[in-house]
Formats: C-alpha cells, structure tokens, sequence
C-alpha cells in the first residue's frame, strides 16, 4: 500500500517536470557575437537568425523568395522568418523576455522610436553608405532616431494617390485632376452624371487620417508637418484647420459619398473599395487612398487595370505639392549585433532583394536604386517611382504619433468630424486628445 | 475503515501529542493531496498567480518600472470613454440576464409539450454551438444599413414597400436655378409658355427604358408645354438646356398649378415632352410629381451610435436563449405532476398555475440562470469587438473591451488595462460569492 502511494506521488512529480520543461521557452541560437569586420566573406558568415515582420499569406511567400535569396548569397546562415499581424506586440513581448528576433520589419517609426528608448536596438550605421546610396534623404532620415541610423526600409506604401474607376469618368466627361479645385470641381459633375464622387470607408479611421495627412502636407508645408508631428505645433492651430475646412469640401456633401454619411462610417474599408469597382452600376467613383488599393481590387472584383480602374497623383493644393508623398514603410531595424544579422541587414538595403519581390508584384520599394522597369505592371511602375523619387517625403503622420493618439483617439476625432463638419469643435478635440498622449 | 468510528467514541483530549490514530489521519490526507496537487499547482500558475500580478501590476505605470500608487485608478474613473464603458456595462446588466431567462422561460414553457420538442430544442440552442466572434461576425453582415446588403434591413424593405412605393428618381436634383428645390418651375407660365424641367445626378442606368434623345419644347397657342430631361452632358455640359446626346426621361408625372393646388397631371413622353391642353390665361406653375423623388427606404442604422447597444443586445440574447430554455425545460419537467394537477383540481387558470406554482417552483433554476448570464454579460467582449465598426467602437465598449484596447490594441498601456481588470475582478465578486455560497448548500 505505503509503496505504491510513493510511486504514484513520484510518478505525478515526473510528470509535472515534464510539463514546466515543455511549457519553458528554448534556447534561442546565435551566431557569433560582436561586431565582426565590415567586409567578411560570404561563406565565413554563418548561423540562425530569427526574424518577425508583419507579412503573412501571400506576402509572406514573396518574402521568403527574397530570404532564399539572402540564403544563396549566404550559404551558411538559416533565416527563421515569423509573420505577424501585430508584429510590435509580438516583438515586444519577446524584448521583455529577453528574448528578441535578430532582424525584425517593423511596419511603423513609432515602434522603432519605443525601442530605442527601450534600448533594444542596435544602431545600423556600418550599412550607412549603402543606405544613403540607394535611398533619397527623407527616406534615411526616417529611419534616423538621436543622429544615428537604426532602420532602412524595405517596402513602402504610397499614400498620395487616387484610383477612380474608368467608366465613370468617361461617362461623365473628366479627365484625372490635377489641382485640389479642380477634383472639387470633378467630384460635382460626377454626381450630376448620377454616380457619387467618393467612396470612404469611414469605419476604419485611418482613412480619414490619410486624407488629412495629404491635404495638411501640400497646405501647410513639410516643416510644418513635421513640428505636427512631434506636437511642437498644438492641434488648434490655423494650418490645421484651413486643412480640415478643405475637407468639409468634400464630407459636407453627404450625397456625394457612397452611403452616405452614416453609411460611410459603419463601412469598412475593402468594401469602400469593392463599391467604386464592382462591375456595374459603381456606387462611387474615386476612392482616396493608397497603393495597396489594387491588391483589394485584385481580390474582390473582377476590374482590370487600366481599362476599368486607373490612379491619378494627390492633387496639388493652390498650385503646391504636386510630386509630395505621403506614405508608409516596414523598417527594418536590428536587435542583435552579429555578422549575421547585419549581412541581412545589408542585403534587405540593396535593390537585388527588392527587385526579388518586385517581380512577384504587390510590393513598391522605395529603394531609388531599382530598376522600376521590374514591376509587373504600369500601375504599380508609377506609383512605386513617385514613392522613391519623391523629393518630398514624409510617414504617415498618425503612424509617428503615441498610439493612444494616432491608432486610437485621432481616428474618432476625424470620424465625428466626418458626421459634423465642425472644424473648430474636432480641432480643439485633436489637441485635447493629443496632449493627453504626448503627457 | 474502523477508525472514524473509534475516534467519535474516544475523543482525543486536549494538550496531548498527536495519538498514532491522528498521524495516520494526517497520512491519510496525503493521497487526496497527491491527487488535486497537479490541479493546485496549475490553477496556482494559471489562475492565482496572474491575478496576484494583474491587481499588482495596476499600481504601475504603462512601462511597468515605475511605482505610481492609485494614478491608473484616478486616470480610469476620469475618462469619458471609460464613463460610457461603466454605463455600457450597467444597460447590460439590467437588460441582458432578465431578458436571456425570460425569453428562455417562455420558450422552455412554449416548447414543453408540442410535437417535435427536441428537434426545436435543438435547433434553438445550435447558436451556442459557434464562438462568440463567429456570432459577431455573421450579426455585423445582417445588421448592414444597405438594403440591399444587410438581411434585416432588406427585410424591413419589403415591409415597408408593400405600403409606400420608391420613386422613379429617389437621387435627382435640379440641374440649374431654373427649377426650385420643390421641382416646381420657378418661372411663372401662361398659355403658349414652355417649361424647361432639367434634372441632374441621375445615373443613365436610372433613366426608364424607350427614352430618347429630349426635344426642345414648342410653343403651342393654348397649351403648356414642356420637357423633362437628363440635364447631363460629359464634361457637365450647360445646364439648363437641352443639349444633343441628352435623354428624356418618359413616365414622369407632371403637376400643373394654379396657386397651390394640382389642377392637372400629364405624364412624359418617350422624349420627355408633355403637354397640358386647353390652357386659357396665366400664374399656373408646373412641377414635377414629388412622388418621383419618394426615397428608397433607407433602412434603420442599427450600427449607428444611439443604436449600437440595443444591436449587440440582441446578438447575444440570440445565442444565450437556447441555452436557458434548456436549462429551464429541464427545470420544468422536474416540477412534480401532482402539483400541478392539484393545482388544476383547485381551480386555478393556466396563467394562475403558471404564475404562483409553476415559477417559485422554478426558482432556484432561474435564479442559476440568471446569475450565469450576469457573469458572462459583465465580460462582454468578443461581439462588441465583432459588431461595432470603428467609429461607434467608443459608444458600444464595455469594460471588457477598454481592458483589451489600453493593453492590447497597440497602446500597450498595461498599467491602466491592469487596473480596469481589476476593477472588473471587483464587480464580479458579489455573483461569485453567490454562486460558490449556493453551491455549498446544495452538498
């Protein structure tokens, strides 16, 4: 009796240290620490390295085609690749437990800024030359945290453009716009010619933000946009709300918006798209937004470039900023230092990775140095050469604020702006939710 | 064994060491320990502990280095966003578990003895079988403004179209000052006077079939006449006249009026051209039908801000339901039969029967209902997530929800999240204690 009480007690300790071992996390390997010498040989680098982007599906297919890549450059290192939806929680999990990726593609500079007060990444100065070979200053600055550079951008997202559907503007007789005055001027004869002039998918705040964020650019000017960002200019101030009376232009005229006002704000932003390029009887004619429209269309209509659906730039406000870009990127920055992790690194800044993702489509790089002759398409051609040669760049600007603000507390603001119009109410209300985020 | 027996009749008297009897007792206790061991510990790991840190860990600040006392606590009760999440959560509370146990009384009661009980029983409960999310996600599709998108929303389209009907142009506005906002003709007419009726924002696949291209009006002696047209060329064209590659618009009821009466209809031809005969002096006015323009129904915005709570009410009644009407149909047929017949023998009406015995019997069953939907309203959080889109997300949020946007969605403010759990921990007690209380008195 006695005996077999003490085996079954000895056999529940076993298990249960079974269990906590499993349940522990496992050692993560590293190639040799240190920094190494600037130019070692390709077969002397070696080892695993971890890295976590927010590429998933598809795109993380096309990505691992550029780490193949990376891999027959460099036989000897293993490149472990985690795609993420939400890659700034998941890494910074992963730096309080001590236990970060190598090389991560973080999808805004808010997150790079986090970690760097955090300490947890390491300055890429030693790809510094190739860097400001292979990409236009604004593109390097952004990644430029205190004087030194910790990221360089892999992908990037145009936000400056409009894609409209074909049909409609040729039944209603009007060319692509180039001025603000004259897409106000268009959107009014779309909607005698019987289609709503724009399509929102006010359900998703970003959308709205996005708007502003290229108005607020070409209105007020790139210095000014950055003393917005960093909330050295409070909310409450005349540029902003010059810009944000430009776009009562457009959401004042509730019948000019597919849905409506109120329908447009319970719509979700693939559906805003699918609605100006379904096949017929368009709900709307233009959507206002970024390059990754095409993918949505590709995906939920049977439009074709060019024949049925087309972009034009962002139009220039009084005569300005007609070649800015807004727009978005994945940084690639670097928590730990080893040959390894910068020969990715480097590789991730050259145009030959680029140009592997390129071909696949569904990807604009900013890296000035590639041949925009590789796109598959005319579109993507176009848009992708306005993100890299663009003179005038800047992030999207809720992406650079603390999230409570430019994830959250912004897109509410613009989206009650949406429902009112009322310029002074939702400028005050900015500030107000601005400054408590910055406190 | 013999020894509880032994022990009763020979108590061990106090102030003397253990007798062997009671260090076999305490040996004794050592299996059962073994065995809820791996449940302790786990629960240890997984329940108490993250609990512990979670009320701790509401005392720092977003990062978690520094000590900030009560400032989370402060910050949650100061916010309007939260204020609503507090109000949010109380609606659920009055209206959700009352509703859930009623509905379930009346379906348990419905379902008791008809033909094929178990099958509806089983179809009315199938909603518990999806997750919460799933629940969210397919209410979200139906709860869609667009009539011809959300299923509710077409359903109450037909509804309503079966006494109203839409009209012809529900978009179309005048295409130039020359036709008032009421579509009347601002111009004042007399016999042999013509009218210009140019509509724009009309799509061309609105425009009825057979138009044609619309004609310029003829002056006629005695007679009215008029045209009513798609104001529209590419390019916007010159409103206000009628333009070659222009539509008439056919079937459109014109009103002619003398003051403010309607004296005679006409109705458009192929190429937009009506007439009103046999006309003899002036001040008549024409204006097209207003029934032209009667709005599509627009359906109800059940996603919208004063709605959205209501909506997603609604949602979760939908899954809670089937699973209190089985409880309480179990309930109800563990009522004794001679309790009703007696019931029915004295005299009583249905209503009565059901009134005074049939719920205290049910008591105790409706009140395990009731008090298991409390606890699961007061959580609510996977259908706000589902159902509300973005811009009403701040007049839908629970509690629940907040916890999950301040830590979670991105701000990664861990601290005041911490503190709004433990907030909600503190809610939950009462219905806790209720619960572990009446289950012990039931052993």
């Amino acid at each position: 009796m006695k005996s077999r009480r003490w085996a079954l007690l000895f056999a529940l300790a076993l298990a249960l240290s079974v269990i906590a071992a499993g349940c522990g996390g496992g050692d993560d390997e590293e190639g040799e620490g240190g920094g190494g010498t600037t130019a070692a040989a390709a077969e002397d680098v070696s080892g695993t390295i971890s890295t976590v982007a927010v590429w998933t599906g598809a795109e993380a297919k096309a990505f691992q085609k550029v780490v193949d890549g990376f891999q027959e450059k460099y036989p000897n290192v293993t490149v472990k690749y985690k795609g993420a939806k939400d890659p700034g929680q998941v890494i910074s999990t992963a730096v309080q437990g001590g236990n970060p990726p190598d090389v991560a593609a973080l999808n805004s500079p808010g997150l790079m800024f986090d970690f760097v007060d955090q300490g947890a990444l390491k300055p890429i100065d030693f790809a510094k030359s190739d860097i400001q070979a292979n990409y236009t200053p604004d593109w390097v600055k952004n990644g430029t945290v205190n004087g030194k550079l910790y990221g360089v951008f892999f992908k990037g997202a145009n936000k400056s453009t409009v894609w409209y559907n074909t049909h409609a503007f040729e039944d209603a007789g009007i060319e692509p716009p180039a001025t603000w005055e004259d897409l106000i001027a268009a959107g009014n004869t779309l909607k005698n010619s019987g289609v709503p002039a724009y399509a929102f998918g006010a359900g998703e705040g970003w959308t709205l933000t996005d708007l502003f964020e290229n108005l607020y650019l070409r209105i007020a000017g790139a210095e000014k946009y950055d003393q917005l960002a960093e909330h050295k200019i409070p909310w409450t101030d005349p540029s902003v709300k010059e810009t944000l009376t430009e776009m009562t232009k457009i959401f004042k005229d509730s019948g000019n918006i597919a849905g409506g006002t109120s329908g447009a704000l319970q719509m979700q932003f693939p559906d805003s798209v699918s609605q100006v390029f379904q096949p017929s009887d368009p709900k709307a004619a233009m959507v206002i937004e970024g390059d990754f429209v095409p993918g949505v269309v590709a995906g939920q209509t049977q439009a074709k470039p060019q024949t049925d659906y087309n972009v034009f730039k962002f139009p220039s406000v009084d005569g300005k900023g007609a070649d800015d870009v807004v727009g978005g990127g994945d940084i690639v920055v670097m928590f730990k230092d080893n040959p390894a992790a910068r020969a990715l690194v480097k590789y991730l800044a050259s145009p030959e990775a680029a140009e592997i993702w390129a071909r696949q489509g569904g990807f604009s790089s900013p890296n000035k140095s590639l041949d925009t002759s590789v796109y598959p398409d005319e579109i993507t051609r176009t848009t992708a050469s306005a993100l890299a040669q663009a003179e005038t760049f800047r992030f999207d600007l809720s992406d650079l604020q603390p999230s409570e603000f430019g994830g959250d507390a912004m897109f509410t603001d613009l989206q009650d702006f949406f429902k009112t119009s009322d310029v002074d109410a939702t400028a005050k209300k900015l500030e107000k939710d601005a400054a408590a985020a910055y406190k | 064994m013999t020894s509880t027996s032994v022990r009763a009749e020979f108590p061990n008297p106090v102030g003397t060491p253990p007798a062997p009897r009671q260090r076999a007792r305490i040996r004794a206790l050592g299996l059962p320990a073994s065995f809820l061991a791996p449940a302790a510990i786990l629960l240890g790991i997984w329940l108490i502990y993250p609990m512990v840190a979670t009320v701790v860990r509401a005392f720092f600040d977003d990062r978690g280095d520094k000590f900030v006392w009560f400032e989370n606590f402060d910050r949650m009760f100061s916010d309007p966003i939260i204020h609503t999440a507090i109000k949010n959560n109380v609606i659920w509370i009055l209206v959700a578990p009352i509703a859930v146990t009623a509905f379930g009384l009346l379906l348990a009661v419905l379902t008791e003895r008809i033909v094929w009980a178990s099958a509806l029983k089983i179809v009315l409960f199938m909603p518990l079988a999806i997750s919460l999310f799933a629940v969210g996600v397919i209410w979200r599709i139906m709860y869609r403004e667009d009539t011809e998108q959300g299923a509710i929303n077409a359903s109450l389209k037909v509804v309503h179209d079966v006494f109203k009907d839409e009209g012809v142009l529900p978009d179309a506005r005048p295409s130039s000052d020359a036709v008032s906002d009421r579509f009347v003709f601002t111009k004042q007419l007399s016999a042999g006077d013509t009218a210009l009726l140019g509509l724009t924002a009309i799509s061309p696949r609105e425009v009825p079939e057979g138009s044609t291209q619309a004609v310029e009006p003829q002056s006629t002696s005695g007679a009215i006449t008029g045209v009513v047209w798609r104001d529209f060329s590419p390019g916007g064209g010159t409103p206000g006249t009628v333009e070659n590659g222009e539509l008439g618009i056919p079937g459109v009821t014109i009103n002619l009026l003398r003051g403010s009466n309607t004296i005679e209809t006409a109705t458009s031809e192929n190429d937009g051209s009506f007439e009103f005969a046999d006309i003899s002096g002036s001040g008549y006015r024409v204006q097209v039908a207003p029934k032209t323009f009667a709005q599509p129904y627009g359906g109800v915005s059940w996603l919208g801000a004063s709605l959205i709570t209501p909506s997603i009410i609604i949602a979760f009644l939908w899954t809670s339901v089937g699973f209190a009407m089985v409880i309480i149909g179990a309930g109800l047929s563990a009522i004794p039969r001679d309790v009703l017949e007696a019931a029915r023998t004295d005299g009583g009406s249905e209503l009565q029967i059901f009134r005074r015995v049939t719920i205290p019997l049910l008591m105790p069953v409706l009140t395990v209902v009731f008090v298991t939907q409390m606890i699961g309203v007061l959580k609510i959080f996977d259908l706000i997530y589902a159902i509300a889109p973005g811009s009403v997300q701040n007049h839908a949020t629970t509690l629940a929800f907040e916890m999950w946007k301040r830590s979670f969605s991105g701000q990664n403010n861990f601290g005041l999240g911490a503190a709004i759990a433990a907030f909600l921990m503190l809610l939950f007690l009462p219905f806790l204690i209720y619960q572990v209380r009446s289950q012990r008195r039931n052993l």
